[in-house]
């Protein structure tokens, strides 16, 4: 289980972007962070993986005090991070990404087994590096696959959706179920998006640099479609914020 | 053979004991080896010191392994080999060189390599340096390649300096007839006070040659990379340089990539880029579990592979 007490977090320039924000996510669910842009979605994302320090607050992992640990430390314990806007390395192929991610060599059935989870044929990938060659939604589904990769204890994932197109967007739902399904860890999805929501077991809305509203997704779902935490209604395929 | 000889085989060249195919291996300036096959002649030079390797034609496949090895201080060692490559030969050559001082004296290695391709022939052509030993004196390798390429031969270059170098001035020229092809990739890596200065001219006189020069560089601590092309294109061709370097604390590069379009139909392109290694791509690997050292380390190495 993931919990965070009364975490604040201030830009450098002192603009407030958490604000005493609490949040609880338990073990072995899929939970969706939603919210207005600038509500501070990416900020929290990262203060769980540790990329950015939190001002005052506490974070555990299973009931271990993880504030103080740096993202290497928080990685060893079981924390992924999938960057809504990926790097490029040159002279890294996309098998040795994927092995550093596994923490161990592996073998070219297992990397088609995680590529084509992100609709990526590995053998036309495996030996390509990991650069500019690569378009924005290949690097992009590289991303998520080194975290599927791990195996990890909290996956978190910010905005998969960014850069992604359509016939890939729905393999990507369909994997999320998969790891839901198939993995004993929990998930964390940063997204605006209304399909992502709808395959949540549970969903928090960020908004203000706080946890404005959070429930099953039965219920948040009535709530952001009916207008309590959203003012207009959208279509299926648009963003919710 | 001495055992540092053995040592620094092992880390220039495929050697475990013994070489696939044709060799010649120096030591400190003396021949400590050599063996000739059926299509690869290995001879020395009469009038200098050095070798003539003559490839026959079509041959095919085959590898010959010249490396060379300085193992104490107080040696100079230059040597000029040459490289005939018969029409139609398909074959790797494997010249790699390491030096090696554990005292205050220099120890240096200058190879002066020229080839000449005939039609149609294709060389793989594969260097290491690398520098070792506990010693203060300076260890520098200053190679000269020249090449000459006939129509349609292919020339491709793949030359690593790995580390342990404290000065390295390396020349590069060729000429490339119509259809030729020359690739060269190179890698440096330099630290503490070393430096290295790399000086490439291709002319391409042929039409449909073109040249490829892809150089990667990373310079650490106080060492300083110098990186100069110039490709002139005097046929319809095409050219491209790419001088991508990494520096971290103190390291300095300069990069200096010239293209002379003499004839209309010459495309050339070059591009470069300095810089450190960004921020971002050491925080997604510390994500996977590693420390920032072994990112840096992880990134570097993957850079100049």
């Amino acid at each position: 289980m993931l919990r965070l007490e009364n975490i604040c977090w201030n830009t450098p320039d002192g603009v407030g972007i958490l604000n005493d924000l609490n949040l609880t996510v338990p073990d072995g669910k899929l939970v969706v962070i939603t919210g207005p842009n600038g509500g501070g979605k990416t900020t929290l994302a990262k203060i769980i993986a540790g990329l950015y320090q939190q001002d005052s607050g506490k974070i555990y992992l299973d009931d271990q005090d993880i504030t103080s640990l740096d993202i290497t430390e928080r990685a060893k314990l079981g924390i992924s991070f999938a960057f809504q806007q990926p790097v490029r390395f040159k002279g890294i192929t996309v098998k040795k990404l994927l092995e550093l991610s596994a923490g161990e060599q592996i073998s070219e059935d297992k990397m088609c087994d995680i590529l084509s989870k992100v609709g990526l044929c590995a053998r036309e990938y495996i030996n390509r590096e990991v650069n500019a060659t690569l378009s924005g939604g290949e690097i992009k589904r590289i991303e998520i696959a080194t975290v599927i990769a791990r195996h990890s204890k909290l996956s978190v994932f910010d905005e998969p959706e960014a850069g992604i197109d359509l016939w890939s967007f729905t393999n990507l739902i369909h994997t999320f179920e998969e790891m839901r399904r198939n993995m004993n860890g929990t998930i964390i999805i940063i997204s605006h998006q209304e399909r992502i929501l709808q395959i949540a077991d549970e969903i928090a809305v960020v908004a203000d640099g706080k946890i404005k509203s959070s429930g099953s997704t039965n219920t948040m779902m009535d709530k952001l479609l009916g207008g309590s935490e959203k003012t207009a209604k959208c279509s299926k395929q648009e963003e919710l914020f | 053979m001495n055992d540092i000889t053995k040592d620094l085989l092992k880390q220039i060249s495929e050697w475990d004991g013994s070489f696939q195919g044709a060799y010649n291996i120096r030591e400190n300036g003396q021949c400590a080896g050599r063996m000739s096959s059926k299509n690869i002649q290995i001879e020395s030079k009469k009038d200098q010191p050095g070798l003539e390797i003559f490839i026959a034609p079509n041959t095919k496949g085959e590898t010959v392994s010249i490396p060379a090895c300085v193992t104490h201080g107080d040696v100079d060692d230059l040597v000029y080999n040459d490289f005939y490559v018969g029409e139609n030969a398909d074959v790797t050559i494997v010249a790699g060189c390491g030096i090696h001082t554990e005292t205050g004296e220099p120890a240096r290695h200058n190879g002066i390599h020229r080839f000449f391709l005939a039609k149609n022939s294709k060389v793989k052509y594969l260097e290491k340096h690398i520098g070792t030993g506990h010693g203060t004196g300076l260890r520098s390798i200053d190679p000269v390649t020249t090449a000459e390429l006939e129509e349609n031969a292919v020339l491709e270059m793949d030359t690593a300096q790995i580390g342990g170098v404290d000065k390295t001035i390396r020349k590069t020229e060729a000429v490339l007839g119509a259809g030729a092809r020359l690739l060269i990739r190179e890698r440096i890596l330099t630290e503490k006070e070393q430096t290295a200065v790399t000086d490439f001219k291709v002319e391409m006189n042929g039409d449909n040659s073109g040249v490829d020069l892809i150089s990667r560089s990373v310079a650490k601590d106080n060492s300083h990379q110098s990186y100069h092309s110039v490709i002139i294109g005097n046929a319809k061709c095409t050219g491209h340089s790419e001088c991508d370097a990494i520096i971290s604390e103190n390291g300095q590069v300069d990069a200096a990539p010239e293209l002379h379009a003499r004839n209309n139909d010459a495309a050339l392109i070059h591009e470069a880029a300095i810089g450190k290694i960004a921020g971002e791509q050491i925080l997604k690997l510390m994500t996977l579990g590693l420390s920032e050292h072994d990112a840096e380390a992880t990134i570097i190495d993957g850079f100049l592979s």
